[in-house]
């Protein structure tokens, strides 16, 4: 059996394996601590900051740091949930979110920490900036007005030799998703599935498929996001 | 104590939140117990006879005339309230906001399907009766300060409720997680 370290998570007194960061070591305790760039099985990026805990008083992204025995960390503290709320209501005005075209409504990991925050308004002013869709391949489109830049799918969407079918094209404020056609006209239904789930927001899309669930049955219809792994007690 | 007073307006907007407003049913009878209406489609009041208490926008800011009405509900309401996605944050007419105007009044008269064979003499509407098109679709609190803001596209017709009673009644809003949806 590997070894069992010991920390607390407000207050509360948690045990995880040696090795596993703090997200993944939270959601051991059924403590969810919210993650947009970070999947699990992938490697962390600590790009999007949603995950910023406060760690011995000083802030850090849970994904990208290891537990360690004795540590005290902060996660659901008014100030760590208000600045969660900030980073949301920036990536809110930053894109063009317009949730009631979107397919991804419902399903939106963005969305859904918007309304677990009770985001009502982004107190920032919108950007409304002009972004591209692309719709050459035949099983994906890419709709740039909502990526978040995560680059979740650059690092785990793969073709089986391991090329990424998904880059990142220019730097800084010019930064945008793009695909590889050629390759991803290859991908099977199940990888394009994944792709579309792989994706926090409603920036890739599986074609002829949209609106296939029914408002009231979707994934965060009913239940915040992080509901699964919060303790009965605690939601 | 007298009623609070109430006004609605649709700037631009489908008017579906103002028909999720009558999803309360007949919770209908309960609110006007509860409030008198003044301005409001809903009663075809055409201008303000007094100051309100309760302004509720539906819509964003596309044309110079939306500005002119919020301004004058903000002149003539003591509190407002954004109602829904449009005039939070421009909604589905705040698509166009990528697109220079000039582009969208020729698609829309100039090269239109509708319009490319009949609008022979290429005529863009431009008259002084007529509101002048903004250069983008701008959400109501850019323009005027805004009190409260309910989304949903449209909102649920139990935030609305939730909303009016508790301004009415003076008790803290209920925010359910099911009355927080964004379409």
């Amino acid at each position: 059996m590997s070894e069992k370290i010991k920390f607390t998570i407000d207050g509360k007194e948690c045990f995880a394996d040696k090795g596993k960061n703090i997200v993944e070591a939270a959601k051991a305790n059924g403590i969810y601590i919210p993650t947009l760039c970070h999947l699990e099985g992938i490697e962390a990026a600590g790009s999007c900051r949603i995950c910023n805990v406060k760690i011995n008083g000083k802030f850090m992204t849970a994904c990208t740091t290891e537990v360690a025995d004795g540590i005290i960390v902060e996660n659901n503290t008014p100030e760590i949930q208000e600045l969660r709320k900030i980073i949301v209501e920036t990536l809110f005005v930053s894109g063009n979110h317009y949730c009631a075209v979107c397919e991804k409504s419902g399903n939106c990991d963005l969305q859904a920490l918007a309304y677990r925050y009770k985001m009502l308004v982004p107190r920032f002013p919108f950007e409304f900036e002009k972004k591209e869709v692309d719709a050459y391949s035949s099983k994906l489109y890419l709709d740039r007005n909502r990526c978040i830049l995560c680059k979740r799918c650059v690092r785990s969407i793969k073709t089986k030799d391991g090329k990424s079918i998904f880059a990142i094209k220019g730097r800084g404020y010019k930064a945008m998703i793009n695909i590889d056609y050629e390759l991803a006209n290859k991908m099977t239904e199940e990888e394009a599935r994944k792709a579309m789930d792989t994706c926090p927001v409603g920036c890739i899309i599986r074609k002829e498929i949209g609106y296939i669930t029914p408002i009231g049955q979707r994934k965060y219809d009913k239940k915040p996001i992080g509901s699964e792994i919060e303790e009965p007690v605690t939601k | 104590m007298a009623k609070p007073i109430v006004a609605t307006t649709a700037l631009a907007s489908c008017f579906g939140c103002h028909m999720s407003l009558l999803d309360i049913d007949d919770r209908i009878l309960e609110l006007i117990e509860l409030v008198d209406f003044n301005k409001s489609p809903v009663d075809d009041i055409k201008k303000f006879t007094q100051m309100c208490d309760i302004g509720i926008i539906e819509g964003g800011c596309a044309n110079s005339e939306n500005v002119h009405v919020l301004k004058e509900f903000r002149k003539n309401c003591k509190i407002l309230i954004s109602l829904g996605e449009c005039a939070i944050m421009g909604g589905l007419p705040a698509m166009r906001n990528d697109i220079p105007v000039e582009e969208c009044l020729a698609e829309a008269y100039l090269n239109g399907p509708s319009t490319k064979n009949s609008n022979t003499e290429k005529i863009l509407p431009n008259d002084a009766e007529l509101p002048c098109i903004l250069d983008k679709v701008y959400p109501c609190h850019e323009i005027v300060k805004i009190d409260y803001f309910l989304p949903g596209c449209p909102p649920r017709a139990d935030l609305i409720w939730n909303a009016l009673v508790a301004l009415v009644t003076g008790d803290e809003m209920k925010l359910p997680y099911e009355v927080i949806k964004f379409d």
